[in-house]
């Protein structure tokens, strides 16, 4: 049978596993390495290239934008998602579907052309500042999540619940605080943290707008490795792991990791 | 009043992709049709110069490879995971997760280590004496196919342990039963039934892979240029804005067209498996 007892499926399977875990691996290791350029095997353990990231003015802003664009366009995507995922699922609305491939088609725009057109139109017509045209970009990447992930726990959720509060004398309103945002919670920070984590992972969006007044760090470490080779990209790569890791654990915490990847069909 | 309220909720997500994301494409698409020499001049002399066929051709050869590549990677690692216990499972899910998640940068980075030509695979092929000078593996095609296949296998693994978890096992038990072997199982009874899970994780691979930008940019050098990368090198590198968003329409019919087609496909092919079942 081809289940987990197959041998050749085991094989296989683990060394697939081991070909996704050995490249990330191997980036650790070279972050200790106390060469001048990237190198293995490791010659000698420093912790010189750690330091060497806080030399890095770009890396520094680069963390703070990337961290404040991606909170903001996440919690925008939240705000304006959730009450069209609500009229969607909860009201009679003709063109229901229509509207819903609306909401998702920002995901069929190339990342790199929403970010060009973005700097040519708000940036360059507009003379919109960077900040406002990069979170509005990252806005557009979060939205579907917030839209594929929170309809999946709103069609799961019972309709009658809201409705009996409705009947005992809670306003529509009232009605959507206390009993559907607490129903579907889950839903709600896991799109936040897919959100977040594709915001400030994300380099074909910020990449025009990414410029002297507003440097973002993905960009800053591709720019850097562009220029150096040496550990500093492979420390600051391990952060960035850290980083994940950190959210992922949050993530399983707080709610879950498999709400992370709930498909709304 | 239940419309009318629906209505207001619906409006801002409505007038935002409205605003930000269609509002932009128009007004970078407007005046490429704006030419003296009539409306698809600029478009044809794009298709008609055999350096930007070449991209394009690139372009489309490199999502092609890395989708066949991710998807016959994929279906055995998924039917493994999707089948453990599920402590186990979760376990492994993280695994999967953990790269995906994790910057496309430093994906594409720990490949510069292992492909470069001081990179551990020369050395390692070099130390067996399989090689006597180093392989330039790094700055090619190849390098971007190998970059993307890492990229985009774990969400075509998560896509597809979705798919298998739904399967039921009893098709396969009775297919053994009646002296059907592994793989002819995989072959006639698993992958028709996933038809529907593999086409969309293609979709979303094929997509992805083809308006990649970091791949092509960190492992593709300067020489193997691909769509996305050629938009960025018209528009900032050689000033030519009109040029880059010409490149930028062209992208946008190819992957949406093809993703369209993919997806008419997967609909056809999931009510003949119905059909049959």
């Amino acid at each position: 049978m081809l289940n987990r007892k197959n041998k050749t499926l085991t094989i296989i399977s683990i060394i697939i596993l081991i070909l996704l875990m050995f490249p990330l691996l191997l980036v650790i290791l070279t972050s200790f390495n106390n060469q001048d350029s990237i190198s293995l095997p490791i010659k000698g353990f420093t912790l010189s290239w750690y330091a060497n990231i806080f030399q890095q003015p770009d890396f520094i802003s680069g963390f703070e934008s990337s961290l404040l664009v991606a909170i903001i366009a996440s919690l925008l995507a939240l705000i304006i998602g959730i009450p069209a995922v609500y009229a969607l699922t909860r009201f009679n609305i003709i063109h229901k579907s229509w509207f819903q491939s609306f909401f998702l088609s920002p995901t069929l725009i190339p990342e790199i052309v929403i970010g060009f057109a973005l700097y040519q139109t708000a940036v360059i017509s507009f003379r919109l500042p960077v900040m406002p045209s990069l979170i509005i970009g990252h806005f557009l990447l979060c939205l579907p999540y917030v839209i594929r992930l929170v309809t999946a726990s709103m069609l799961l959720m019972d309709k009658n619940i809201e409705e009996a509060a409705w009947v005992c004398g809670c306003s529509p309103q009232k009605g959507f605080f206390l009993i559907v945002l607490p129903n579907i919670k889950a839903s709600i920070v896991a799109a936040f943290m897919m959100c977040f984590i594709n915001s400030f992972n994300n380099i074909p969006i910020s990449l025009f707008m990414n410029g002297p007044s507003i440097t973002m760090l993905p960009p800053a470490i591709l720019n850097y490795l562009q220029n150096n080779y040496d550990p500093t990209v492979s420390a600051i790569s391990v952060v960035l792991m850290i980083f994940t890791a950190l959210i992922m654990f949050l993530t399983e915490k707080i709610v879950g990791l498999n709400k992370l990847t709930d498909r709304s069909n | 009043m239940k419309t009318r309220s629906g209505f207001w909720l619906l409006f801002p997500a409505f007038i935002s992709v409205l605003i930000f994301a269609f509002f932009p494409l128009i007004q970078i698409a407007i005046p490429t049709f704006q030419t003296p020499k009539g409306f698809l001049d600029l478009y044809t002399k794009f298709l008609e110069n055999t350096y930007n066929l070449h991209v394009i051709g690139r372009t489309f050869k490199i999502a092609l490879i890395t989708t066949l590549i991710v998807l016959i990677l994929g279906i055995p690692i998924s039917l493994w995971i999707a089948r453990q216990k599920s402590k186990i499972k979760s376990i492994l899910t993280i695994l999967i997760l953990f790269p995906m998640l994790t910057n496309a940068v430093v994906r594409n980075f720990a490949w510069i280590i292992i492909l470069g030509r001081n990179g551990i695979l020369n050395k390692f092929l070099m130390s067996l004496h399989l090689i006597n000078s180093p392989l330039n593996i790094l700055y090619t095609d190849t390098a971007i196919i190998i970059g993307s296949v890492y990229l985009f296998l774990p969400i075509m693994i998560i896509s597809l342990v979705g798919s298998v978890s739904e399967l039921n096992i009893e098709a396969e038990e009775a297919a053994a039963v009646l002296g059907a072997n592994p793989w002819i199982n995989l072959i006639k009874i698993v992958i028709p039934q996933l038809v529907s899970g593999i086409l969309t994780g293609c979709i979303l691979v094929f997509a992805g892979a083809m308006t990649a930008y970091t791949t092509p940019q960190i492992l593709g050098g300067n020489k193997n240029l691909v769509m996305s990368t050629l938009i960025y090198q018209q528009a900032m590198t050689l000033g030519n804005w009109k040029n880059a968003s010409v490149i930028a329409i062209i992208l946008i019919l190819i992957s949406t067209s093809s993703m369209i087609l993919m997806r008419k496909a997967s609909h056809t092919l999931d009510r003949r498996s119905d059909s049959n079942a």
